[in-house]
């Protein structure tokens, strides 16, 4: 499985005076759920596309470090080579949709095809990316008619049909309605269990925090650290940095409450039972 | 005379023949900030640009400003009403931030002085006054959107509707469209919002209409919508993160913000000094 490598990324957009990414180096393990959080202008996006190759290779610009993923690196090596491994949902479904394709089923199929699946493999691979992301009962629908939330669907289904071995999520679920939220991270959670390896740059922190192990914390195109979630939200000043940390923590620092470990609770229920045996025994 | 802002009744729409996509619905606004929240599908976005004029009623009828939009052309309810697009991409097409943000002004007849001094507040209010001269598609997709609502509030409508307006927003992008929210509903204006993020839903808004299946499902102040956890959830919605926790404590009223749990917390234990485990 694949192992991924970042080393001294740098990265300015063309005409752009700073640079988007600014010194990264971090090493992602094989089969692990990272969360990728910061504030907007942190270099989020632009990371998930050097992530894949697409920075430097299609956004041009100046360009050093390197990005390894296993033994391709991502600036060199073509796109459609490192698509068999890494694969990429965009922020906005509608830069996913090929537009050229008039059913949801065939829209899924489009990446199989590019990517010379046999028809077998393909037709199996469709029903269960479809079925995963819950959208097999409009497979026969004009992608362009679908709502925002099923677009965002139907483009995840569309990477993970392709069944990579990581994939790279660029705030995937944010027209999605709650628990269509719930399901995609956990549909997700689940193929990481797997061995996928996940990427996953998103706002809600309390959705990160209930599957990632760990934080890539981005500010101004910098890596301010790479932690587990409760290293992360215990131990910075957030809001300095424009963010927010889990509603569960805030509550949790405004009364003080701690986990045995010094840390403070970042999910529901470790702040409901530590909230709750706190003021039991004061 | 219902004399309400807006004013629907019995409205049915389908974009194909056999399939209703808003079943029958009854409503009336008027000055407030009200949240639409529903599940993908739902027939929000779609009551929104009916709303618009941009989609017409196949029954029933909406007024704005007492205008009958099945009979009222978009330019004229341009006036009134704005919308901003759920996909910035769908609302761009300008050179310039300046040009895009004076385009609607323009429109709808503004002098050319007070479209820029519009235009000017607008994007300062969004906070991109020093972007005036970029191209929208050089912005990402956060900053994109921020345009698109400052291209609407620069019309000064009386109603401004909102579809998803915090997608791509990172916490200080939310405070600061929470804030713009309350400064027009505190001029009198009627703001609508689609939203899915239901911290952001008990926060900002005072009443929240529940859409299902191209119905009204609920349609009550903020507090009420948010004691409904057994329906909101077989409608797949969840409660704000904080009302969760407080409903694990058994708290009578759902509490919508930190703040008010903390407080209810400290209150609580000071009456009442044992909690279940």
């Amino acid at each position: 499985m694949a192992k991924l490598v970042v080393e001294n990324l740098k990265y300015r957009y063309p005409l752009a005076k700073n640079l988007a990414l600014n010194n990264l180096s971090f090493e992602v393990k094989n089969g692990e759920f990272i969360g990728m959080i910061g504030p907007n202008h942190a270099g989020k996006s632009t990371l998930c596309q050097a992530l894949v190759g697409l920075v430097p290779q299609f956004f041009r610009g100046a360009y050093g470090g390197r990005v390894m993923v296993d033994d391709m690196e991502a600036s060199k090596v073509p796109l459609s080579k490192l698509a068999s491994k890494i694969g990429i949902v965009f922020q906005n479904p509608f830069s996913q949709i090929s537009g050229v394709k008039l059913t949801v089923y065939e829209e899924v199929a489009f990446s199989l095809e590019n990517n010379g699946f046999s028809r077998s493999e393909m037709i199996d691979r469709i029903d269960w990316a479809l079925k995963l992301l819950n959208i097999e009962h409009y497979q026969d629908r004009n992608p362009l008619s679908l709502s925002g939330g099923q677009m965002q669907r139907l483009a995840i289904a569309s990477i993970i049909a392709l069944k990579p071995e990581i994939i790279v999520l660029d705030e995937p679920t944010s027209q999605l309605d709650p628990q269509g939220s719930e399901e995609v991270f956990k549909a997700v959670g689940n193929l990481c269990t797997q061995g996928l390896t996940v990427i996953i740059a998103e706002h809600k922190m309390e959705r990160i925090c209930k599957y990632a192990q760990k934080i890539l914390f981005l500010h101004q195109g910098h890596l301010v650290t790479f932690d587990t979630p409760y290293q992360v939200f215990s131990h910075f000043n957030l809001e300095g940095y424009g963010i927010n940390a889990p509603v569960f923590t805030n509550a949790c620092k405004k009364l003080e409450v701690k986990l045995n470990n010094g840390f403070y609770p970042i999910k529901l229920d470790e702040a409901y039972r530590k909230i709750g045996a706190y003021y039991e025994h004061r | 005379m219902n004399t309400a802002r807006i004013v629907i009744q019995d409205l049915r729409f389908a974009y194909h023949e056999s399939e209703e996509v808003i079943k029958g619905i009854n409503l009336s606004f008027n000055r407030s900030a009200t949240a639409l929240i529903g599940e993908n599908g739902s027939g929000k976005t779609t009551f929104v640009k009916l709303l618009k004029g941009l989609l017409r009623p196949i029954s029933g009828s909406i007024y704005i400003n007492g205008y009958n939009t099945a009979t009222t052309t978009v330019a004229k309810l341009a006036k009134y009403i704005g919308l901003v697009f759920q996909n910035p991409n769908d609302q761009l097409f300008k050179q310039t931030l300046i040009d895009e943000v004076m385009f609607g002004p323009l429109n709808i007849g503004q002098p050319i002085l007070q479209a820029k001094a519009s235009a000017e507040k607008a994007l300062e209010m969004v906070g991109l006054s020093n972007s005036k001269l970029i191209h929208p598609y050089d912005l990402g997709l956060s900053d994109r959107k921020l345009v698109c609502i400052a291209a609407v509030l620069a019309m000064d409508t009386d109603i401004i509707i909102l579809d998803e307006p915090t997608i791509a927003q990172d916490y200080l992008g939310k405070e600061k469209i929470k804030q713009i929210i309350k400064e027009l509903r505190d001029q009198g204006k009627l703001v609508i919002a689609i939203t899915h993020d239901m911290d952001f839903g008990a926060e900002t808004f005072e009443r929240i209409i529940v859409f299902h299946d191209g119905h009204v499902l609920l349609d009550d102040d903020t507090k009420t919508v948010f004691k409904e956890h057994d329906l909101l959830k077989e409608f797949h919605l969840e409660l704000p993160h904080i009302t969760q926790l407080g409903r694990k404590f058994n708290f009578p009223e759902p509490l919508l913000t930190v703040d008010a749990f903390v407080d209810h917390i400290k209150n609580r234990n000071h009456q009442k000094p044992s909690y279940p485990l």
